[in-house]
């Protein structure tokens, strides 16, 4: 072999070397740090075991938005309109955080049902569904329009 | 009528982009000197007509046109002007014209400034920018033409801007962001009219690197200003938030700054000639992964816009048709490119070439990160996100890797440099730095901890060694200031990028390392600590804008007993369309901000609200204005300009005998 080949060799190998590596973290790191998304329905069935750290999308039901009067502690129901699922969540909420809006929130389920939300998401613009709640009322067959504020709830 | 002035007027210019992105192509092939010639006139022809178009859609938004469905979505009587002409960009439709506009702007200046450039070059970039520019047009007009109107019965007053958007971060943050975007299909356009032509040289490199200078140093400051932007108005107190949007900016960033330092060896040592192409392609693929993420609404994040399948669909395909052809023609043109190769283990090519493997592996990384949700749901159906802890795990240690070697490439020499007089010159300095780092944070927090103290070693290796090739090169001229006057500015503008690099890695350890937050729920004269700092609740009154009501808080922050600032943060309601709103307060300062805001009316006059202490968060934007004006003080080389001058003569001569003979074989 040449020696510039040899060189040239060397680098490629070099990076091979460093990208196999690089792949092999990444790799790791994503399965480290995947949040799986469940529906409020999948939760009530019990498919989620305690301790795990996940994201539950819904609407907020109307009427169920609690505040303590003597700190920032808050619960409220989300529901796809077959489940109901109890939030609760320690913070400021969100702008658009209101009854009968879709919402995201990330946590885990405790021992006595209720979900520990360690961060709760809003839309910034409330004529878009994000993806998750959306998908949460599709599966349950529920639409949002005949659900939302102003209908019969 | 006038905005359907504004949709003829955008077909129009449609007409021509069609014309320019065939013409003047085959017109350089068959080396024909009037189809090249016309690539030029056509570009301001199309800058032209969109520049009527954006301007008919603001004027349809200052005299509140609600009939215009655009404008009745995203304006109100009540909005303050400002808003309203900036609404221009504040929904789907209006910006993708600007982002069309800003492209436009671009090849404009590209017709301007390419007067030393061969005009069989200029006419093929001006040709691929017409492509480009086509595309973007026909998605307007068949999904998103931002003058439909709303027939019969337009609404009496408009749904109002998203009062997200009502600051004046929205003023210049989408603006810039697209400019630095765009800019990158102008260096794609190079590296596209390289390939058609099959040369490439030094030369194509000194055109090219003025052009990705700029257009890396506008990103860089879009992408600053998106983050300042989301630090004060989303009210979390964060600077990055590692948002599906967020990271294909970054994504074309990473790909953007391999590409400038790849340039520079492919300028001087006529290496790495087919792996530079290939960046340029990779960061204008991420400048329209972005558009595709943003518009097709696939991934919930605060950007999103309210879309409809048709939109990613049509995006998709520009993105396969640009990208995909482009992979094509650099797989078959590619071996073509012979690159010189003649340097050693340790020299200024493998520094480079490393810089180029941690950048591109960073940005493989967040790409991953970013669209694996999306490829997970497509094969298993479950909807999965990615936290930031991913992102973080891989991000910094990289970017560390990245920060250690930065200040050894401006000592190594191309070709080869001794080890010996890299250990000599960087010795002392990795020594002084190391000492900066255990002492520096030490002083100014009182606290140590590893990744602080880590990072401030880091960018004090940076700029210490920065420091002493300043010395080192000036020491030999009769006086320093001598010294420092010969130097160029190119050397110039790669120092103070470097050092925005060391500044903004202190300011996100320190940030990261030493914040404090703290939620409270407090009534009118309580008070609370956080860190060094009392905050005292005064109370609450009531406050009236033109489009919203609330209530502005007063506090006052006591540091040692002494008043050192008083913060009114902001409730409001926007009452168009009856959302909240929360305006935060924020003391600024070089080594802290003091930053509240405030949450919701309790029982009786008390209000929940989080309090945040952010020491040297300012950094982080400071060093992004570092790199942004480094790139731009780079790109204003005077060898840049020297070089038009002498060229445009030369130029000249081969253009008279390309329109009398036409001599020259078109390359093939």
């Amino acid at each position: 072999m040449k020696p510039h080949r040899r060189k040239k060799l060397g680098i490629i190998l070099f990076i091979a070397a460093g990208l196999s590596v690089a792949v092999g973290f990444t790799a790791f790191a994503l399965k480290q740090n995947i949040n799986m998304f469940y529906t409020p329905t999948q939760v009530a069935e019990g498919e989620v075991g305690v301790g795990l750290h996940f994201r539950i999308g819904g609407m907020v039901k109307t009427g169920t938005v609690l505040g303590a009067s003597d700190s920032l502690k808050v619960n409220f129901v989300t529901t796809d309109f077959v489940s109901d699922v109890p939030i609760q969540y320690e913070g400021i909420l969100p702008d658009l955080f209101r009854e009968g809006q879709g919402i995201v929130a990330e946590g885990e389920m405790d021992a006595a049902g209720v979900f520990q939300a360690s961060r709760v998401l809003a839309k910034h613009d409330e004529n878009f569904m994000s993806p998750e709640v959306k998908a949460a009322l599709d599966a349950s067959g529920a639409t949002a329009d005949n659900h939302m504020p102003g209908g019969e709830n | 009528m006038i905005p359907e002035v504004g949709s003829f007027s955008l077909i129009l210019a449609l007409c021509l982009s069609m014309i320019l992105a065939t013409l003047p192509i085959i017109g350089a092939y068959q080396n024909n000197f009037l189809w090249m010639s016309m690539a030029r006139p056509l570009s301001a022809g199309v800058f032209v007509f969109l520049a009527i178009s954006i301007a008919i859609l603001a004027y349809a938004f200052v005299t509140d046109d609600f009939s215009v469905q655009f404008v009745a979505q995203h304006s109100n009587s009540l909005l303050p002007d400002r808003y309203k002409f900036t609404a221009v960009w504040g929904g789907h439709e209006g910006s993708f014209l600007l982002w069309t506009f800003m492209l436009a702007g671009w090849m404009l200046a590209v017709a301007i400034f390419s007067k030393s450039m061969p005009l069989e070059f200029v006419a093929r970039v001006l040709g691929v920018l017409g492509f480009l520019i086509t595309g973007y047009i026909l998605f307007m007009l068949a999904t998103s033409n931002p003058f439909d109107r709303i027939v019969p019965l337009p609404p009496i007053d408009g749904a109002d801007l998203n009062s997200a958007l009502q600051d004046f971060g929205f003023i210049i943050h989408p603006p810039t962001l697209y400019m630095g975007y765009v800019g990158f299909s102008v260096v794609f356009a190079f590296a596209m009219a390289a390939l058609l032509s099959g040369k490439m040289d030094a030369a194509w490199a000194r055109w090219c690197r003025p052009w990705a200078n700029i257009a890396w140093a506008i990103l860089t400051l879009g992408i600053a200003l998106g983050s300042w932007w989301a630090y004060y108005e989303l009210g979390w107190g964060g600077w990055w938030a590692w948002d599906p949007v967020e990271n294909p900016p970054l994504i074309t960033w990473l790909f953007g700054t391999a590409l400038i330092h790849s340039l520079a060896a492919t300028e001087k040592r006529g290496v790495f000639k087919a792996w530079t192409v290939l960046l340029a392609i990779l960061a204008f693929a991420g400048s329209l992964l972005g558009t595709f993420i943003t518009r097709s609404g696939l991934l919930t994040s605060v950007h999103a816009f309210a879309s409809d399948p048709d939109r990613g669909f049509f995006i998709l395909a520009i993105l396969g048709i640009t990208v995909g052809g482009a992979l094509l023609l650099f797989a078959f043109r590619a071996p073509l490119m012979k690159s010189e190769f003649g340097f050693d283990l340790v020299s200024r090519e493998i520094l480079l070439l490393s810089n180029n493997v941690i950048l591109v592996v960073a940005a493989a990384s967040v790409f991953l990160g970013t669209l694996f949700p999306m490829v997970y749901q497509a094969i298993t159906d479950d909807l999965i996100s990615i936290g930031p802890p991913y992102f973080n795990a891989i991000f910094i240690p990289l970017m560390a890797l990245l920060a250690l070697l930065l200040s050894i490439g401006p000592y190594t020499r191309w070709k080869r440099t001794s080890t010996t007089y890299l250990m000599q010159q960087l010795g002392k300095v990795a020594l002084a730095a190391l000492a900066l780092g255990v002492v520096l944070p030490l002083l100014v927090t009182g606290q140590i901890s590893l990744p602080a103290t880590m990072a401030v070693a880091i960018g004090s290796w940076i700029i210490l060694a920065m420091l002493q090739d300043l010395v080192n090169k000036t020491a030999n001229k009769a006086t320093r200031l001598k010294g420092l006057r010969a130097l160029s500015f190119s050397y110039y503008g790669m120092q103070m990028a470097h050092m925005g690099m060391a500044v903004m890695l202190i300011g996100v350890a320190l940030t990261s390392s030493f914040s404090l937050e703290r939620s409270v729920l407090l009534s009118p004269g309580q008070d609370v600590g956080l860190g060094n700092y009392v905050f005292q609740f005064e109370g609450t009154a009531p406050v009236n804008g033109p489009n919203y009501v609330g209530e502005q808080a007063t506090f006052i922050v006591l540091q040692q007993g002494e008043e050192i600032a008083i913060l009114h943060p902001e409730r409001r309601i926007y009452l168009a369309t009856n959302t909240p709103s929360t305006e935060m307060a924020i003391d600024a300062g070089f080594l802290r901000d003091l930053f509240i805001t405030l949450g919701e009316q309790k029982e009786g006059d008390s209000w929940s609200m989080t309090i945040y202490v952010k020491p040297f968060v300012r950094w982080i934007w400071l060093g992004a204005i570092f790199m942004t004006f480094g790139g731009i003080l780079a790109a204003a080389d005077k060898r840049y300009r020297r070089l038009r001058r002498k060229q445009t003569e030369s130029n000249r001569e081969s253009e008279k005998s390309n329109s009398i003979g036409g001599e020259l074989p078109a390359s093939s």
